[in-house]
């Protein structure tokens, strides 16, 4: 078994996710070899061969080019399998490859079972053991499924791609998220509002729990993109990474981009309605209730000790 | 100007679970549906750039059983002109590549300009299938944008990158777009709007017609993971869990010391 890892870089810099392509070959026992636009003078820490096309000359995000560029590869290592991380890069990119390749994509994969792929359905409710039936498989890899603790040694063989002509998505630059207004890093106690607070208005009964207990509140995606509560406080993998003492879900599933963000925390309460709620496999505690009338008996008790 | 915009029926997340008999899927029965969350941001943006462009033509497109076309009237009432049915009552057995290759099939030779799809659906989520229609046709494609400008011929968009950072990027028509949350605000439809919608065109055609591409992939086994964890679960009278909450945290952590 041959796998081509597709590794990934971000303004001159090697993404961590690099790494646990490296981990996932390790695990399959498989022969590797690396792919990466990226920068000579920031390689990853790799000990086999590298794949290398300059970021300068192909742009970090410009799909056509990189399949092109990937394809060439594919040509010179005819690898059994493609794997890239389940992310921005790798989640545009894999089906492009796959559908060139005649291969079936594999989604998110999270785990082995038996040699298959094992894939989440419904917000990580149920898991799925997939089988391909192409001679050639493309996967991506949920962030952390095959985390290393530490990053591997080695210095890569790099070998060069050469140029690229245009793509036809046309990449102008990033935008970098807002900075200023709370950083939640700071906060020992987060206090968190999910979708199950409603409406905008019981963002403040999140608000008073979490100054009861001496912290922050913070909000899942949803509550963000409704504007009830800035940018700023998303937690999650478009959000910060926090590791508060105490954590609380407030009305909030646990989906793996939210947990992403808030599962190191030392000590993790989730309020929900749904005893079945994938929040319940990361909390310490899950209180089974309405939010909307536990959180202020809560806050009140707490603030009467 | 032709848009074709691409939506699932999706169960309601929280539902309670169960496998069904073949071990295969969800069982799909007793199960709330409603438009994949994703999805509703693409019929916005559809009906966003046909009120901007008022020559504009949005259909929208759902493969699925009879069922999917109450997902469909809402689309409609959203703002979307016309409905194509694909008619599947065994969709939920199809793949990423097949359920790609039927929409595929059903755009090629009609020129679309724009087509929208969500960036993953809420049960499958495989984020696969807009990329891959794309691909088959032909055309190119941005993923995970959660912000779209169109002056007529250019598109200005931004995708969502881990972090919070975005990429900015111009494309040219036709392309197709995945759309994130939060691109938009989804409008809810007017009752004036849902009656409307009630005379719009929504036509079926069998899946059968439009689908030309082989499996790739089969499910082999399909379980609820075991639960992680000894979290305790509490459950009951209110003031009795609150109690003993504060109890737990006074043990486990230093926050109320
Ligand atoms: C690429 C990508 C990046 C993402 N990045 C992030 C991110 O950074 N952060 C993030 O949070 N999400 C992110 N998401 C979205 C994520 O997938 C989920 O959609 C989101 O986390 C769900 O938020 P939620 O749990 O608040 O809402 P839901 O999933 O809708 O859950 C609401 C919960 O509230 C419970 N509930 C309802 N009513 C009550 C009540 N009265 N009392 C108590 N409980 C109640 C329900 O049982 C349910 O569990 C991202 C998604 C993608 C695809
Ligand atoms: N049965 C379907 N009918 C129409 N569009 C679909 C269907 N399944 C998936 N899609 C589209 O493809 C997107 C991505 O789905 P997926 O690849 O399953 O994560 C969805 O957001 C929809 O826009």
């Amino acid at each position: 078994m041959k796998i081509l890892l597709v590794a990934e870089s971000r303004e001159g810099k090697v993404l961590g996710g690099t790494y646990e392509l490296v981990a996932f070959a390790a695990k399959m026992q498989a022969e590797s070899v690396m792919f990466l636009v990226g920068d000579e003078g920031a390689l990853p820490k790799y000990d086999g061969k590298l794949y290398l096309a300059e970021a300068k000359a192909c742009g970090e995000y410009n799909p056509d080019v990189h399949k092109q560029l990937l394809l060439e590869v594919v040509a010179k290592e005819n690898p059994d399998m493609i794997a890239l991380c389940h992310s921005s890069y790798g989640w545009d990119l894999a089906p492009r490859l796959a559908f060139a390749l005649g291969a079936a994509q594999v989604s998110e994969v999270v785990g082995l079972a038996d040699g298959l792929p094992v894939v989440p359905v419904c917000n990580a409710k149920l898991r799925r053991d997939v089988k391909a039936k192409t001679a050639k498989t493309v996967v991506t890899l949920q962030a952390g499924a095959f985390g290393l603790s530490e990053e591997p040694a080695g210095t890569p063989s790099v070998e060069k791609l050469g140029g690229a002509a245009a793509g036809r998505v046309q990449f102008t630059g990033y935008e970098q998220a807002a900075a200023g207004g709370v950083d939640l890093g700071k906060a020992s106690v987060i206090v968190s509002a999910g979708r199950g607070i409603g409406k905008p208005e019981n963002v403040a009964m999140v608000a008073a729990l979490a100054k009861a207990l001496g912290g922050e509140y913070g909000a899942s995606r949803p509550v963000v993109d409704a504007e009830w509560v800035e940018h700023n406080r998303q937690v999650g993998t478009t959000g910060q990474t926090v590791a508060p003492k105490l954590y609380v879900a407030c009305g909030i599933s646990g989906a793996i981009q939210h947990l992403a963000g808030m599962k190191k925390s030392e000590f993790i309460v989730a309020i929900n309605t749904d005893k079945d709620a994938p929040i319940g496999d990361v909390a310490d505690v899950l209180v089974v209730a309405d939010l909307k009338q536990f959180v202020p008996l809560l806050t009140e008790k707490i603030q009467a000790l | 100007m032709k848009i074709l915009v691409c939506i699932k029926q999706v169960p309601d997340m929280e539902s309670k679970f169960k496998l069904d008999a073949a071990g295969l899927w969800y069982a799909r029965t007793d199960l709330a549906w409603r438009m994949n969350e994703y999805d509703e941001y693409a019929v916005e943006q559809a009906v966003q750039v046909k009120e901007q462009f008022k020559d504009a033509d949005v259909t929208v497109l759902c493969i699925g059983p009879e069922q999917v076309k109450e997902t469909m009237k809402k689309a409609l009432a959203m703002g979307c002109d016309r409905g194509a049915h694909i008619a599947d009552d065994e969709v939920w057995a199809k793949e990423p590549f097949e359920v790609a290759g039927v929409i595929a099939e059903f755009a090629r030779g009609k020129d679309f300009d724009l087509i929208f799809t969500g960036m993953q659906s809420q049960d499958r989520g495989s984020g696969q299938v807009g990329v891959l229609v794309a691909e088959m046709l032909g055309m190119a494609s941005v993923s995970t944008v959660v912000s779209f400008a169109f002056d007529g011929t250019t598109v200005t968009a931004k995708r969502e990158l881990e972090g919070g950072v975005k990429a900015c990027i111009n494309v040219k028509t036709p392309v197709l777009v995945t759309c994130q949350l939060g691109m938009n605000t989804p409008r809810y439809p007017t009752l004036p709007n849902i009656m409307k919608a009630k005379k719009k065109e929504l036509l079926s055609t069998p899946v059968a017609d439009l689908l030309k591409v082989d499996k790739r992939q089969e499910t082999a086994r399909m379980y609820f993971p075991e639960k992680k964890g000894g979290g305790q679960v509490l459950e009951g009278d209110l003031g009795e869990m609150a109690d003993r909450l504060i109890k737990i945290l006074k043990e486990k952590t230093a926050v109320l010391s």
